[in-house]
């Protein structure tokens, strides 16, 4: 595997802060390769980063693809909910693999310390969001430790800098989908789930916060489990912290995390960024790594 | 020359705060009752902060909103029914369509000060379903003049009918709100409200500060009943303004009798300035956070002065209640002790 590595070629769609960071984590990653950097504007700050990275550009958008289907493998979709619904009735059609970064639930929900290898067999996966990243984790332990959890709930601060035009319209389909998320990966009856958007200078580290309501807490095996868990996504997101290890407060379990960014493209308070962002290229390096073996057609490149 | 202000009464909505958001459903209907009675204009109702913000992190309600929405809405009769919502808390889908179809007259979208992108959509789909719709900047003390205007004339963009400030916190002194109501006056062309809390015993200050700077909406409640130290007591409001020269067209005698009956029938305690509002304020935090504040401040043996200083310090806004908790445990880490 080592020495004979598959690189698959990306092309990402939207050219925004979550595709211009992920062009740059792209870039690093020894299993892809960014191949395509397409949006509308030319000119924008995120088609400048590209320019500078040598990435080839194209104002087009998805029509890009369509112009030379073999440009790419897989293709990050990092425009908004309604334009992924557009996109994916196309890019089916040419087999592509895609990662959906917005809030659209069309796709299978991806969260890579839970559901990595099962997502190999999707060629639509959806990254929820970043508070579903964030906090979905710790939902899904309450969920196994516990014999019925009536009701999950997440709150996630994120610093106002963070959070682009894309994030602020789509904030009711953020809520919509982390709830969800968090019901099906917990198994939880009912779920509830909070942003805020905190403009504190200097900017706020994402905080998120679970709280969970069950018939018999058992604190010990969750703050074990919660540790390990942290570990677990560390691997992929090296920024994410458990502040307040579980307890129980006022009838409620309690779980904090805070996530730092790794500063790539956008400052290390956007953590909310950086956490999907690592998520989703987790994924499409578990897809390069295993795309020998599934029906993935892959250019073999040596970087 | 008699001018009009329009008097909004969120003692169901704000009250709930005061309450652990624990006021039943006689209480809802006895008190919307009376205040339709008393001429009262707009009568809001819900959970403190709004529609779908029943919680763990701020507090779960009683009743759900679709029972308190019923019953408002068969109690009212001439007075307009109103609703609170928060968007990244409230959705359209779940909870401002179940608004609309349960038939509340004037809907509050509101955020934080300096984040009115997040109302766009929520203020477009009401204004399209032609309600009244009204863009709500909480914790204004938190921001400039020049940077609420901006976030105000965004409001207006999006189609609300008026802008109002909220001084959530209770922060604010009359040379605040003079120089930041004039200048949305000024600036705006939708009308200007001004919603204040106690925690400094300037609520009624501020308000009438709010008019005389142009503001022509007012928000109060009886006997302040609200978060923290309360809000802008509505008995007192309403004459003071008839004194100055307003009208209000609330019925003077029916208010008295309907303060007299909503301290008997809502409140265990009416609010009053404790120390914990004035830190609360001088911190600049939301009042709704002070029965948590106290609650963890007391389970991790810390000084609750102290916590309310490093969640202002942190810049901690409303529905950041978890916060709290990070605080406290890291303050009694530290041995309890603050500055």
């Amino acid at each position: 595997m080592a020495d004979k590595k598959t690189i698959l070629n990306v092309a990402i769609l939207g050219t925004g802060n979550i595709g211009t960071d992920l062009m740059v984590k792209a870039l690093r990653s020894p299993f892809l390769d960014c191949t395509l950097f397409a949006g509308r504007n030319l000119t924008s700050a995120g088609m400048t980063k590209a320019n500078s990275l040598g990435v080839r550009v194209s104002a087009l958008g998805v029509e890009s693809i369509m112009k030379d289907p073999d440009c790419c493998d897989l293709v990050f979709d990092a425009t908004s909910a309604i334009d992924h619904k557009y996109h994916w009735s196309l890019l089916e059609k040419m087999g592509k693999i895609v990662i959906d970064m917005t809030p659209s639930r069309v796709g299978e929900m991806c969260i890579p310390a839970i559901n990595l290898d099962s997502c190999l067999k999707y060629k639509n996966v959806n990254m929820v969001t970043c508070g579903g990243q964030a906090s979905i984790p710790m939902a899904h332990l309450i969920g196994l430790l516990h014999q019925e959890v009536d009701y999950i709930e997440v709150i996630s601060s994120i610093a106002s800098r963070s959070a682009g035009p894309a994030t602020r319209i789509n904030i009711d389909e953020y809520v919509e989908t982390t709830e969800e998320g968090i019901k099906i990966f917990s198994g939880c009856k009912r779920s509830k789930v909070m942003l805020i958007l905190n403009p504190a200078h200097p900017p706020i580290d994402m905080q998120t916060t679970v709280f969970a309501k069950v018939k018999k807490p058992d604190i010990q095996k969750l703050n074990a489990a919660a540790v390990d868990m942290a570990r677990q996504i560390q691997a992929y997101v090296p920024g994410y912290q458990l502040i307040v290890p579980p307890v129980l407060e006022n009838k409620r379990i309690v779980i904090m995390v805070k996530i730092q960014g790794l500063g790539d493209y956008l400052p290390k308070f956007a953590g909310n960024l950086d956490i999907i962002n690592c998520a989703a290229i987790a994924m499409a390096e578990e897809y390069a790594k295993n795309s020998r073996s599934a029906p993935i057609r892959a250019s073999a490149k040596n970087k | 020359m008699i001018s009009n202000i329009l008097i909004s009464d969120p003692t169901l909505r704000d009250g709930s705060h005061a309450v652990s958001h624990q006021l039943n459903a006689h209480q809802i209907a006895s008190y919307t009752a009376a205040a339709d009675a008393a001429g009262i204009p707009i009568v809001e109702v819900g959970h403190g902060n709004g529609l779908g913000a029943s919680s763990l992190q701020i507090g779960e309600s009683l009743l759900d909103d679709t029972t308190i929405l019923k019953i408002a809405r068969e109690n009212l009769i001439h007075s307009k029914l109103g609703i609170h919502v928060m968007p990244g808390i409230a959705t359209i889908n779940k909870d401002l369509k179940k608004a609309l179809s349960m038939g509340v007259d004037v809907f509050r979208v509101a955020c934080h000060c300096t984040e009115a992108d997040i109302t766009q959509r929520h203020i477009s789909f009401i204004r399209n379903k032609g309600k009244e719709v009204y863009g709500v900047l909480m914790m204004n003390h938190m921001a400039p003049k020049d940077v609420l205007v901006e976030e105000a004339y965004k409001m207006q963009s999006y189609g609300a009918d008026g802008v109002l400030l909220y001084d959530s916190a209770g922060a604010s002194i009359p040379s605040d709100v003079k120089e930041k109501i004039e200048l949305l006056v000024k600036s705006l062309e939708i009308q200007v409200g001004y919603h204040a809390h106690n925690n400094l015993g300037l609520a009624i200050a501020n308000s009438i500060t709010a008019v005389q700077a142009g503001a022509t909406i007012l928000d109060g409640t009886v006997r302040g009943f609200g978060a923290g130290a309360g809000n802008a007591q509505l008995e007192v409001l309403v004459p003071v303004l008839e004194k100055m020269g307003y009208s209000t067209g609330v019925d003077f005698y029916k208010l008295l009798d309907l303060s007299d009956f909503a301290e008997r029938e809502l409140m265990k305690v009416v609010p009053s300035i404790k120390p914990d509002s004035v830190c609360s304020a001088l911190a600049g935090i939301f009042s709704g956070f002070s029965k948590h504040v106290q609650r963890i401040s007391k389970e991790y043996g810390v000084d609750s002065r102290d916590v309310w200083f490093e969640l202002g310090r942190r810049k901690i806004v409303a529905g950041q209640e978890d916060i709290i908790i990070e605080v406290a445990v890291k303050l009694a880490a530290e041995g309890g002790k603050g500055q």
